[in-house]
């Protein structure tokens, strides 16, 4: 199974070489990195080579590593039902660089861009319809990045007076409680109370 | 006389429309009673799950499964579990499998029933969804058996199932299966042959291959096109290796066809719960890596390690490595896939959800174009769609 994804990986970059950054098997699974400005062309040989064959893509979706120079990830999932295999490419981007957009090459990444663009605010180049998709009619921001809060900024509520549904920013009697699991026995990244006259040291572990 | 220029007329098909299976907004441009243009709106459901997900722990991001596709939940924890177990490289015992498979099973005939009724009742015949609905109350009542909850199952865990299953509920089961498909006899002489049903159906919402491969169509919407296409056979997870059952395909991928197709995958789901039974192997329901599973209670009063394990794994949870995985069951209305990204924390720093309805719905302005405003609800109906797993 890892030799035959080997194989494969192996024989994309191979044929990707200018396109495609590196590749690796783990947990039985392929994924491959490619160049952003490139995707339109990895996709496309993805889906026509006779190796590959992907011919369906599953899935497209943002992710945030904000300690990052390029923060987001674009993950594209690709399907081959003709040989029974899947393969994940992956591009980085930031908040500024467009993606060109997969939608002449899969009809179906239309709403997934439209929806890593609502999320995350990954922009994406000749998408004809990049509108907000599932977020409130005139909503800011872009929630499932990880500097957003979880609670958000504003909620909703009827308001009897104006007699229309009004925003409010959100008002919460208690913080989001975030408990630290980490034992102080196992290796705590902090310095425990008590121990600064230790020199700073780090606790013994 | 001076020119009359005639514009195209716009509606709004919803938020709250009977036929549009929960809070799907569409708008619609009509020439005549053409549709031109079907533009749907959706996220009125959308709960920010994954986001959500990012701040649990994985036992606690597990329930939030349930409340994607509510008809069928059971289904869409397995996706979850399997990605977490992926990660963990955690083997479900036998007897666990068992119970997965069979309790899944359930869930698409939940499904499937629906479904078959409610695509019935938008196109206008009442009775079979009266018909339906009793036999899935029988079935929430052996979801309620087996975890608790109708709906809000929790019962499929990272290991295997919360609990075991006694021996009366695998003899009720197996007697529900002897009766049921006297129903499904009756069910289908109510709407195969009918011809105000086949007038509605045959010919509308046609998908080809290539046009379904595109679209990211999976699950009944690639099948009645034709494709023999299913992970349960394809990718077999679980014992799906051990049952024998067939793949349902359609010819003309229209919406009769997925109608035809979901009724005989019903007959198919009920051999595979007899196989379930019947084969049903003994020993422990979950996995005893006691770095993962939790212990039971009654264990957890008497042992001091137990009690240490316990209270580890209700408050801080476990750890799951680092790495990403896709895992993707076949859920009733098509591929359920989850990806999974884990920082080697106790919590999921991304998990996405591929719910299958979200690629269906997209498809809605390439599968109303050209069609009638009566057919929407029949295309509505017949790709099967849910907004609990659509707006997530």
């Amino acid at each position: 199974m890892d030799e035959a994804l080997q194989e494969l990986g192996a024989h994309i970059a191979g044929n990707l070489a200018g396109e495609v950054s590196g590749y690796q098997v783990a947990c039985g699974e392929l994924t491959v990195t490619a160049r952003a400005e490139a995707i339109g062309r990895v996709l496309t040989f993805l889906r026509d080579d006779s190796n590959c064959k992907f011919t369906q893509l599953s899935d497209l979706c943002g992710a945030d590593y904000p300690e990052r120079e390029k923060r987001f990830d674009v993950v594209y999932h690709l399907l081959s039902p003709q040989l029974n295999q899947r393969v994940r490419v992956k591009v980085e981007t930031d908040a500024d660089t467009p993606v060109p957009s997969a939608v002449k090459i899969f009809s179906s990444a239309g709403w997934y861009e439209r929806e890593a663009w609502d999320m995350y605010g990954i922009l994406f180049s000749g998408n004809p319809d990049l509108r907000r998709l599932l977020t409130d009619y005139g909503f800011e921001g872009f929630p499932l990045r990880k500097d957003f809060p979880l609670t958000g900024y504003v909620e909703v509520r009827y308001s009897e007076d104006e007699k229309r549904v009004v925003y409010e920013p959100v008002k919460l009697p208690q913080d989001f409680r975030s408990f630290d699991f980490m034992s102080p026995w196992e290796g705590a990244q902090y310095i425990l109370p008590g121990d600064e006259k230790a020199g700073g040291k780090e606790p013994a572990k | 006389m001076t020119d009359a220029s005639i514009q195209n007329y716009n509606i709004n098909f919803g938020p709250q429309h009977p036929a549009a299976h929960g809070v799907l907004r569409l708008v619609l441009e009509l020439d005549g009673e053409i549709v031109e243009r079907a533009d749907p709106h959706v996220g009125l459901l959308h709960r920010g799950t994954e986001k959500l997900i990012e701040y649990k722990t994985y036992l606690q991001a597990m329930p939030y499964f349930d409340r994607l596709d509510y008809v069928a939940p059971m289904n869409q924890e397995h996706a979850f579990v399997l990605a977490t177990e992926k990660l963990l490289g955690l083997e479900v015992p036998k007897r666990g499998q068992y119970i997965r498979v069979l309790y899944s099973e359930i869930g698409r005939v939940l499904n499937h029933l629906l479904n078959l009724g409610s695509h019935g009742m938008d196109v206008g015949a009442l009775t079979p969804i009266l018909w339906v609905f009793e036999e899935r109350e029988k079935l929430m009542v052996f979801y309620e058996r087996a975890c608790g909850a109708r709906l809000h199952a929790a019962y499929f865990r990272p290991g295997g199932v919360h609990q075991d299953l006694p021996q009366q509920l695998l003899d009720d089961i197996y007697a529900w299966t002897e009766t049921f498909p006297q129903l499904m006899e009756d069910f289908e002489t109510l709407l195969v042959e009918n011809r105000i049903f086949k007038q509605r159906n045959v010919d509308i919402g046609v998908v080809t291959v290539e046009e379904a491969l595109d679209w990211g169509f999976t699950g009944v919407m690639l099948r009645g096109s034709g494709v023999a296409w299913d992970l349960r056979k394809a990718q077999p997870y679980e014992c799906y290796n051990d049952m024998d059952f067939d793949i349902p395909v359609g010819r003309h991928g229209d919406c009769y066809d997925r109608y035809i197709v979901r009724l005989e995958e019903l007959k198919q789901s009920l051999r595979i719960i007899r196989q379930c039974i019947e084969k049903m192997p003994s020993g422990p329901v979950s996995s005893v890596d006691r770095k993962v599973v939790p212990p039971k209670r009654g264990e957890m009063k008497r042992s001091m390690e137990a009690l240490i394990h316990h209270f580890k794994l209700y408050t801080e949870g476990f750890h799951v490595p680092a790495g990403e995985v896709y895992a993707a069951v076949e859920a009733p209305k098509g591929e359920f896939g989850v990806y999974l990204v884990s920082d080697g924390s106790n919590k999921p720093y991304r998990c996405k959800i591929r719910a299958p309805g979200y690629a269906h719905l997209q498809a809605m302005d390439f599968l109303a174009k050209g069609h009638m405003l009566a057919d929407i609800p029949a295309i509505i109906g017949s790709i099967d769609i849910v907004f609990g797993e659509i707006d997530r």
